[in-house]
């Protein structure tokens, strides 16, 4: 101990000695930017040449798909397509990210089968691979968010008191349009909101965080991560929930219920009742026992 | 007896043959294997339900509720049991009795004629007889005094069902006129109490907020509003801020400076009824009630643009503190929620 304490000494004391020489201080610069270079060189440099080359091919390979799949509708830049009446044929890309590309190709809603009111989900066109292109190539068109990580959306260690927390977000942010069981409603000019069950986590994260088509954004600085997380984690609790208390008919209140009780409750009631009251099968047989 | 006296008096059918077809029998009257079978049918009922009774008291015990419930096809096992074994019990006692009622039980067509209305003379005067002998003997039409101090007392019973109306009052005053809403009040969202900056709204973004106040503690770490006056506050304070393209907004004469950067501030209560309104589509900028869909353009002054309503949706104000967070900048400058009759 004592030993070592008296070498490292005698090593700082040697140093220490010449660190006013003149020629100390450029060598340390050069000491220093050689070691910061060579480093640079060692770990950085191959790697990120490697991922911008594969960027590139990926923003390259988005774009053939994208002049395949996509301008016709958004332009052959993504800059959109304005009809005579001044509305939009396909909304310019511009700035909307690699999330919503994520989102809407995910989901099927892109590429659309016709013009219409609403994009619908339906079976992904595209591969996961495809998805990522095109998402690289749009994104290259402009600054927008990016598609999450997972970590952002994971949901697995929720606790009790992020699904509270989450479902209190949900009932303020979310029940308005999507139903206070998720299961989506009704907007006007034939425009509804989707059920939010069998959605992906990732899918939900990302809807609120580039609000497609008419749904409002939640940007990260308002509604944060964290409650996003906490407002995914409640609709999964909800969607694993037992019905305990017997079939939802659609979770549309007092509606649905109203119809089931009327029609096939009291229709039915009334039903039995006309029966019971109608002519039963009569004898033409004399009465034996009299 | 008087009885027998008054159905005496009717002697004569009105209708001497009202047209009733001639009774035939049924095949359990005449067909004693089918009578035999209709009994054996009856009474398999009746034993099917005890049977779904103790169903029920089985399944009361065996299926778990609680933390883990049991699950058949995703609904809850114990309410479907205990329902579905209950109304099975029920229902076959029922179809039992009308099984009994329409096979065994007799089905001949009889007449009964309706009981006379009125009592019978006798009864009559006795009861007149009665009436006058209390009056005689309580005295009440000799003694004014008497009858006119318990008419006054049973008047002033009356009393006891006006009285507690008070609890209806007192008049609201003036509360409808106003919200918390001052001032220099931030603008915060509901639920976490994140206060804004214009910077941290992209075009198309909703944020429900509420004012800052709900959210505040004094020195001693209690909230300052809370409990029932929490609620009040809360119906009326509600609001949804809104981001939109600047030039998509059109403000009418006094209220170019409301907004901050094409964020724009409203009331979240409905101006038909008072449901709250948060259903906003970004790209029409209309806001929709979902109870009775009336339609509002939040770039046009919340204007009405389809549905019950008959107001505008009121707007917020809105500046920025020292800060660079959303404040408002006065209250509402019309009463916000439903119409009423002093609003004029």
């Amino acid at each position: 101990m004592r030993l070592t304490q008296k070498l490292s000494h005698r090593i700082a004391g040697r140093l220490s000695a010449g660190r006013r020489g003149r020629i100390a201080a450029p060598l340390v610069l050069l000491l220093g930017l050689l070691v910061t270079g060579g480093m640079y060189a060692a770990f950085v440099s191959p790697a990120s040449a490697q991922d911008q080359s594969a960027d590139e091919d990926m923003v390259a390979k988005g774009r053939s798909l994208f002049l395949v799949g996509c301008a016709s509708c958004h332009g052959k830049n993504g800059e959109g397509i304005s009809t005579v009446k001044g509305g939009q044929y396909g909304p310019s890309l511009v700035g909307v990210g690699a999330a919503a590309v994520d989102f809407q190709v995910g989901t099927g809603r892109m590429p659309m089968a016709q013009p219409g009111t609403q994009a619908l989900r339906k079976a992904p066109v595209y591969n996961a691979e495809e998805i990522e292109a095109l998402a690289a190539y749009v994104a290259s068109l402009g600054p927008g968010p990016s598609v999450p990580a997972e970590s952002e959306y994971d949901v697995k260690d929720a606790t009790n008191e992020d699904i509270v927390r989450g479902g209190e977000f949900f009932r303020t942010n979310c029940t308005a349009c999507h139903n206070f069981a998720g299961n989506g409603g009704a907007l006007p000019r034939g425009r509804f909101a989707p059920a939010l069950t069998g959605v992906s986590e990732k899918h939900m994260y990302e809807a609120m965080l580039t609000g497609p088509q008419q749904m409002p954004l939640f940007s990260d600085e308002i509604l944060s991560p964290t409650d996003k997380r906490q407002i995914i984690a409640y609709l999964k609790k909800n969607e694993e929930t037992p019905n305990y208390g017997g079939f939802t008919l659609g979770s549309l209140g007092p509606v649905s219920e109203g119809l089931f009780a009327w029609i096939i409750g009291i229709g039915g009631l009334v039903g039995a009742a006309v029966w019971i009251a109608a002519n039963t099968t009569r004898s033409r047989k004399k009465t034996q026992h009299e | 007896m008087s009885e027998t006296h008054e159905l005496s008096t009717v002697e004569t059918e009105p209708i001497a043959d009202p047209g009733l077809p001639a009774h035939e029998p049924r095949p359990t009257d005449v067909d004693e294997k089918a009578e035999t079978r209709a009994e054996r049918q009856v009474a398999t009922l009746f034993g099917l339900s005890t049977i779904f009774t103790l169903l029920f008291c089985v399944s009361y015990f065996w299926l778990e509720v609680g933390d883990e419930p049991d699950v058949i096809l995703g609904l809850g096992a114990s309410n479907l049991a205990l329902g579905g074994f209950l109304g099975l019990a029920l229902l076959c006692i029922g179809i039992g009795m009308i099984q009994w009622a329409r096979k065994l039980m007799t089905d001949e067509e009889i007449i009964e004629y309706r009981h006379p209305g009125s009592s019978s003379n006798e009864d009559r005067d006795e009861s007149v007889k009665i009436l006058v002998l209390g009056t005689e003997e309580s005295g009440i039409a000799r003694r004014p005094l008497i009858r006119n101090s318990l008419l006054g007392a049973m008047g002033a019973l009356g009393l006891v069902a006006i009285i507690p109306l008070r609890d209806l009052g007192p008049l609201p005053g003036d509360k409808l006129f106003h919200t918390i809403w001052k001032k220099g009040m931030r603008v915060v969202q509901d639920v976490d109490a994140t206060p804004i900056k214009p910077s941290d709204m992209e075009i198309g973004q909703l944020i429900n907020g509420e004012p800052g106040i709900f959210f505040e503690e004094d020195d001693e770490g209690e909230p300052v509003i809370e409990g029932a006056e929490l609620q009040v506050e809360k119906a009326k304070a509600a609001v949804v801020i809104v981001k939109m393209q600047p030039d998509d907004i059109t403000p009418s004469k006094g209220r170019e400076n409301w907004g901050v950067d094409g964020i724009l501030c409203y009331s979240k209560i409905c101006t038909h009824v008072g449901c709250p309104i948060s259903l906003w589509e970004q790209q029409t900028h209309h806001l929709l009630c979902p109870c009775h869909q009336s339609t509002f353009d939040l770039a046009d002054n919340g204007r009405v643009i389809f549905g019950p309503a008959a107001r505008a949706v009121p707007q917020l104000p809105l500046a920025l503190d020292d800060e660079g967070y959303l404040i408002a900048t006065s209250d509402f400058t019309e009463p916000v929620g439903p119409s009423f009759w002093e609003r004029g």
